[in-house]
């Protein structure tokens, strides 16, 4: 097991940490992207997809412990990793700060953009998770009521486009950590891993835009 | 091709020791050839402030030919300058106009701690050599080059990997302060030769451990070494690196 600890705790093994478990996270999201498009189908559909989720018993309580320890591992390694990296650099700035290329918003942000998106994650948690859900406010009514909020609408739109940013570099440097790059594929990899960010997002801005538009989408 | 003067004002980093406080110092040169080199530029100031009896700015050079990777320095805020694939002291000041403006810093980094001016102690990258960027060959009668079959295409990289010159560039301008892409030059260099081979995985884990062990950052993939670096190198040999130190982490077969 030494071997697996060294492994863990030397810079390459963090970015694999970070790799997997944003990989995993990523993975998450997408689900909960295409979970979420049921409400472009209406109050119904969107409702019996959360039902069908919470019939699946001692399976949700153990997959929130999976998600959340993969979470927590991911912000506290990514946290070590900008603070080791700060007090490699020196305390001494450089005078002239240029990008001479290759940095991106994206690759530039990781570190303001995951702690927002941290902040986002708990707002949205006690906006819906942590808040009671009865048969005469079911899941869509809260849905509804949070996202007309003006405020919230545009914490939600930020929340995402921070999302974005942070995925924007995150999903194609997980590859590279991996050891995915090769001049064969790298065109078609930026694309897809830009595009995916892409879609992913424009489904959540969707939804948040949909219910500002039509409140009726999910009172019905 | 005709060669013109410039006038510029050279901001240089000045620091007295390792532990002294640094600070910037100005000097107005006047009639700089636009043919000569950067560290050209450098030996004039010098000649000028040593005929003031001024202490010279130590810099640290030595092939001036971009082959030996001794030269390198920060000028406005590019390592190695403006100029893509180029060393420092291949850096030629028609590169600059008229009226300019130059800041010079050393390469920073705490792995890079300052001895002198722009000189910096580069001892690091040697000591990751030392934990793994060799092959370990019993001396012998050499044998029939072609009993050793090697594809072009990867001797190729190979020898793209081989660039490296050591400058410490990629460190010195990566926002994390990390040696990826030298480390991933001498992996690949190695990885990809039959000669190479059997120590591949060891070499990735304790060449890495090294680097850790040197006060360098982590890699973000932030891809700035590829563009500063004076040869080139992509970061095509840091996923090597990664793949290289996966298997020798995970698969060690021993
Ligand atoms: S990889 Fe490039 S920048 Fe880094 S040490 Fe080698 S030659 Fe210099
Ligand atoms: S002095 Fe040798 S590379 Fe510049």
């Amino acid at each position: 097991m030494s071997w697996f600890i060294q492994t863990c705790r030397s810079s390459l093994g963090k970015k694999y940490i970070m790799a997997l478990t944003g990989f995993l996270l990523g993975g998450f999201l997408l689900v909960h992207t295409i979970g979420n498009s049921t409400i472009f189908w209406g109050r119904e559909a969107f409702n019996a997809y959360a039902h069908h989720l919470h019939s699946l018993g001692i399976f949700v309580p153990i997959f929130e412990i999976g998600l959340y320890s993969i979470f927590f591992i991911h912000v506290i390694t990514g946290v070590l990793l900008w603070l080791q990296n700060r007090k490699a650099r020196g305390p001494q700035k450089y005078e002239v700060q240029t990008n001479p290329g290759g940095r991106t918003w994206g690759s530039q942000t990781m570190i303001y953009t995951g702690a927002t998106i941290f902040v986002f994650i708990l707002i949205h948690l006690a906006n819906f998770h942590f808040v009671e859900k009865t048969e005469v406010l079911t899941i869509s009514d809260i849905v509804t009521k949070v996202l007309n909020n003006p405020g919230f609408t545009l914490i939600y739109i930020i929340g995402m486009s921070v999302l974005a940013l942070h995925i924007s570099h995150g999903f194609w440097s997980l590859l590279q950590t991996f050891g995915i790059n090769d001049p064969q594929y790298n065109a078609p990899i930026r694309v897809v891993t830009w595009a995916v960010a892409a879609i992913m997002i424009t489904v959540f801005v969707l939804i948040t835009l949909l219910l500002v538009v039509s409140q009726n989408q999910l009172l019905g | 091709m005709s060669s013109k003067t410039i006038n510029i004002i050279v901001k240089i980093w000045r620091q007295n020791g390792p532990h002294a406080k640094g600070s910037f110092e100005d000097h107005a040169l006047k009639d700089i050839s636009t043919g000569s080199s950067f560290l050209e530029m450098l030996d004039v100031m010098n000649e000028a402030l040593a005929n003031k009896g001024i202490e010279p700015i130590a810099f640290d050079h030595d092939c001036r030919e971009g082959i030996c990777g001794m030269c390198g320095a920060v000028v406005n805020g590019t390592a190695h300058g403006p100029e893509k694939e180029t060393t420092l002291c291949q850096l030629h000041m028609r590169s600059f106009k008229d009226g300019d403006t130059i800041i010079i810093e050393p390469f920073r980094a705490t792995g890079f701690p300052v001895v002198k001016d722009l000189i910096v102690d580069r001892s690091a990258l040697d000591r990751i050599i030392q934990a793994g960027g060799f092959v370990s060959v019993n001396s012998g009668s050499p044998q029939d080059a072609n009993s050793i079959l090697i594809p072009q295409h990867i001797a190729e990289q190979a020898m793209d990997a081989a660039a490296c010159i050591g400058c410490g560039a990629c460190a010195a301008a990566c926002p994390n302060a990390a040696p990826m892409l030298f480390i991933g030059a001498k992996i690949s260099q190695l990885a990809l030769l039959p000669q190479g081979q059997h120590e591949a995985k060891t070499r990735a884990v304790n060449m890495v451990s090294c680097m850790d062990e040197n006060g360098f950052g982590n890699c973000g993939n932030e891809r700035v070494c590829e563009n500063v670096c004076p040869k080139g190198i992509s970061i095509r040999h840091i996923a090597r690196m990664n793949r290289e130190y996966l298997k020798g982490s995970f698969f060690r077969d021993e």
